[in-house]
């Protein structure tokens, strides 16, 4: 076991691993989603009380989900940095924090847009909506930190650190609309109950989530690759790949 | 494990730890003003200031909405089941503003115990389900009315 954890630290290893992964990925990120969209916004039926409003659900859990998901990946791979200083899960957390940042940002825009025609307004600032902006700005001072040190090796745990107090924000907003009187409804997929709409609501719904996850999946394989190239810009086998006419 | 690895690793546990204690210790102490709103019970305990801007949340209560013919205005009692607070309002409410769902006002509590609100927002549940589902069930409900009514009518 320890042997297959030092190999997935090395980046050669891991490069070869993640083409190879790549178009599964994508085709199958892309076939989740496209087929969980298009059933939830056309075929799925009508809330009862929100009309056709609140089909923005088929976008915006997906991205929440992969926004605080994301995250949690982040944190795992920053106790890898500190602990065992493995190269590749600082490239992991370099590579994917802009990409949680958007995540995070559509979540909140797909959020504002839901809430005026339902509550009858962008903004409050309840705990969930205000912990969801943290984890904005957390991810933004993941990306800035990492920018500001030039040495890879102390912005690398400078980074980790800062990922490792920000995961504290992560269960705030999962029990956010539990813990207090909260704008924001509780949650509809729970990990231990049937989820709270009917069949041919939460199918489509956990397609476009799943579909997320391998899109995701196959975005930070790409990033990975491309700042593994970056870093291992010296070495022979770098060299050789490039010079084989793909680069 | 390599025992300056273990080192490691127990140092960043420990910061975890204490860092989820720290933050549980100050949103447990900040816990009022996380919530976004006092619920009619703590209105009606004394718990929310008088005459300061505050939110009131609740379920408008059933057969409680009275609007002025000549105006905006709204009055209409929030409740949480336990207690209720009268609440007036002008201006035009969410579309999914109706008896027996949740609202968040903002607005002044008067002497009177009186919630005075300048904005009504609409807060739904995670509840989701198709319209006939929903009439389905509203039907099933008013079936098991008449049908205990007509049993008591009948044992009389």
């Amino acid at each position: 076991m320890w042997q297959f954890f030092h190999k997935l630290g090395s980046p050669k290893w891991f490069f070869g691993i993640a083409a190879r992964l790549m178009p599964w990925l994508l085709a199958g990120g892309i076939l989740l989603l496209v087929a969980g969209i298009v059933w939830g916004l056309a075929f799925a039926p009508k809330d009862y009380l929100q009309g056709n409003s609140y089909r923005i659900i088929f976008i915006h859990v997906p991205t929440a989900f992969l926004a605080q998901s994301v995250y949690v990946m982040m944190a795992v791979a920053a106790v890898v940095t500190l602990v065992w200083r493995m190269k590749l899960a600082d490239v992991f957390v370099k590579s994917v924090a802009p990409v949680g940042l958007v995540l995070t940002f559509l979540s909140l825009f797909t959020g504002a847009v839901w809430g005026k025609p339902t509550w009858g307004t962008w903004w409050v600032w309840d705990a969930r909506l205000t912990s969801m902006l943290i984890l904005l700005f957390l991810y933004g001072g993941v990306i800035a930190l990492d920018r500001a040190i030039n040495d890879e090796k102390s912005a690398a745990r400078a980074v980790s650190v800062l990922v490792l107090v920000g995961v504290v924000n992560i269960p705030i907003i999962q029990y956010s609309v539990e813990w207090w009187n909260t704008l924001h409804q509780p949650s509809t997929f729970k990990l231990t109950e049937k989820p709270s709409m009917p069949a041919e609501m939460w199918v489509p719904l956990l397609l476009s989530v799943l579909g997320m996850y391998l899109l995701f999946g196959w975005l930070a394989c790409l990033r990975m690759q491309t700042e593994i190239l970056l870093r291992e810009q010296r070495t022979r086998w770098v060299k050789d790949y490039v010079l084989a006419g793909r680069g | 494990m390599h025992p300056i690895r273990k080192k490691r690793l127990t140092i960043v546990l420990f910061l975890l730890v204490g860092l989820a204690i720290a933050v549980g210790l100050t949103t447990y102490a900040l816990r009022q003003n996380i919530n976004l709103f006092y619920d009619p019970s703590q209105i009606s305990e004394g718990e929310a200031p008088v005459d300061v801007r505050i939110r009131a949340g609740g379920m408008v209560e059933e057969g409680s909405v009275v609007r002025d013919p000549d105006s905006l205005m709204v009055e209409f009692r929030v409740t949480d089941f336990n207690a209720s607070v009268p609440v007036q309002y002008t201006g035009i409410l969410p579309d999914l503003f109706a008896e027996g769902q949740g609202v968040v006002a903002m607005g002044r509590l008067d002497n009177n115990g009186r919630f005075v609100a300048d904005q009504v927002l609409a807060k739904h549940d995670e509840n989701y389900m198709p319209p006939e589902v929903a009439d389905a069930l509203e039907k099933a409900s008013k079936g098991q009315h008449k049908a205990s009514d007509s049993a008591e009518s009948v044992s009389y």
